[in-house]
């Protein structure tokens, strides 16, 4: 299965991780500071900044889109709970 | 530095007048409203004094802000306090350090009240912003995101926004004036606590409901607290003051240091560098008791990993609260009873989301006579919790046998060897 490398860089951690797993999903395992709330792309609550390599995170659903555009979410920024990894280096942080 | 900030002599304490602002520092006062009678906060929090939602007005050479409002209901006392120390057309600024019903209630009308003034909000505050103005006639005119490092000035006064995500909510942050020394902390440094002579060396004593404030809304994000403290550590404060309970003039570094004593306080500082697993189980005729046994043998199989084993038939869960905020996994074990897992098992389930439980490791086990629901009832509350749970829940009718303790010893390895294996080794054997 190809593999993807994500750094959080509030911790200094990387972790390599299967492609298509979604960044809540590691994060909550190495103990970085992203906090979530409903998990579902709703509540905003685990907007992260992805510092680089966004390129290599799905693009965002029509959902998270959305509610980044309601949060007035800068550019590079991802809800952790519905960006998935899908090759090469992501480097993110609680934004 | 010349703070202006009120002294503290032990003169007897001025007491809050009706319909007057209180100053509190050269050119800042407390307009905000007393709620004596409220015993129940949000439900869930009791308080034996009432409390008060703090909102304060800065006014410098060129504008003057309103830093936070009050709940709505206690609106028409909040805006004849304001109205004692300034006209609506000098309001330039509005400052929402928190958007919870409780500072945001008087909002709408202070906007229209205001229309000129220009609202400032934490750049995670959006979403909330547009869900409290929704049910309202207040289309808001003009308003700013901001962010630690952000500033705006008053003339002779600015504004300094630090942004204190999940203290306690993700909106949440403090707003600094530099040339007094003085922190609007929103709820940081907060309590539920109602004394008419509002400064902490005047009022009664309230160390206990600093606490309990402090146990019940900051507790389960201790990391952000201590993030948090990092940002408003190195200020030059000289006074705090929060969005409910007394205004902290006397010592105001002290409840600074006494949230990082809070935040940092771990018991696993006694094992550091092991796991813990904790066992709890509860058991009618010993089975599932057998089976906990065998699962802390399996899991003491696993090098780095401490296991404890307690028995929820002592009734009060409340200690073990303080054992799961700092273990690195839990197992519960129940017996079903009537379709259902024994109540203290759900004292206990009930009881967690005071502490931050996320991610921790989580399974479930039980013994049954009938139909043994208990075990995927409390799998299912786990994972409701966001706990980690790898494992399907063990459940055994009766009497363990031989090999079902063996399971039992096989789930404890497992659960122990999951905890001091690497998350990388973890996910690449899930791959």
């Amino acid at each position: 299965m190809p593999k993807a490398k994500v750094t959080f860089a509030d911790i200094g951690v990387t972790i390599t991780v299967p492609a298509g797993t979604r960044l809540i999903e590691v994060s909550e395992r190495v103990g970085a500071a992203i906090t979530y709330g409903c998990r579902e792309g709703e509540c905003g609550t685990c907007l992260t900044q992805v510092v680089s390599g966004s390129e290599n995170l799905a693009e965002p659903s029509v959902l998270e889109d959305q509610v980044l555009k309601d949060m007035f979410a800068p550019r590079h920024h991802r809800l952790a709970c519905q960006a998935q990894v899908l090759s090469g280096e992501v480097v993110v942080k609680p934004a | 530095m010349k703070t202006g900030i009120m002294n503290t002599s032990p003169a007897p304490a001025a007491r809050i007048q009706p319909g007057q602002a209180v100053e509190i520092a050269a050119g800042v006062h407390w307009v905000g409203v007393l709620d004596p009678a409220l015993r129940s906060f949000d439900i869930v929090l009791s308080t034996a004094n009432g409390t008060t939602y703090n909102s304060y007005v800065v006014r410098g050479d060129k504008g003057v802000a309103v830093i936070d409002t009050v709940k709505e209901a206690f609106a028409p006392e909040f805006f004849k306090r304001l109205e004692s120390i300034c006209s609506y057309d000098e309001i330039t600024t509005i400052v929402i350090n928190h958007l919870e019903p409780d500072h945001s209630g008087a909002l709408p009308e202070l906007m229209k009240r205001a229309p000129q003034a220009h609202v400032y909000l934490s750049s995670r505050a959006p979403m909330m912003f547009k869900a409290l103005l929704k049910s309202t006639d207040v289309t808001p005119s003009a308003f700013t995101l901001v962010k630690t490092g952000s500033s705006l000035d008053l003339g002779g006064r600015s504004l300094a926004f630090y942004q204190t995500p999940f203290l306690h909510w993700p909106d949440t942050q403090c707003t600094f004036v530099p040339e007094l020394g003085v922190l609007f902390s929103g709820d940081v440094f907060g309590c539920h606590f109602c004394d008419d002579r509002l400064f902490n060396d005047k009022v009664g004593d309230f160390r206990f409901s600093f606490e309990y404030y402090y146990a019940h809304i900051m507790r389960p994000f201790r990391q952000h607290v201590l993030t948090g403290l990092e940002l408003l550590e190195p200020l030059a404060l000289q006074l705090i003051a929060p969005a409910h309970g007394p205004v902290l003039r006397q010592n105001p570094r002290h409840y600074v240091q006494r949230y990082r004593e809070l935040a940092e306080g771990r018991l696993d500082d006694q094992v550091l560098g092991e796991k813990t697993l904790l066992i709890f189980y509860i058991s009618a005729y010993g089975a599932t008791r057998r089976m906990a046994e065998a699962i802390a043998t399996g899991a003491e199989d696993e090098a780095g990993v401490r296991v404890s084993l307690y028995d929820l038939e002592v009734g009060d869960v409340s200690p073990f609260i303080d054992l799961i905020e700092t273990a690195d996994g839990i197992a519960i074990g129940s017996p079903t009873i009537n379709g259902d897992a024994a109540k203290p098992v759900w004292d206990l389930l009930s009881s967690l989301h005071a502490v931050h439980i996320r991610g921790k490791l989580g399974a479930t086990f039980g013994s049954f006579g009938w139909s043994g629901e208990a075990v995927t009832l409390m799998e299912d509350r786990l994972k409701g919790l966001r706990l980690h749970v790898p494992f399907p829940g063990l459940r055994l009718k009766l009497v363990p046998t031989e090999e079902e303790l063996a399971q039992c010893r096989d789930l404890g390895r497992k659960l122990a060897r999951h905890l001091t294996t690497p998350p990388d080794e973890l996910f690449a054997e899930a791959a």
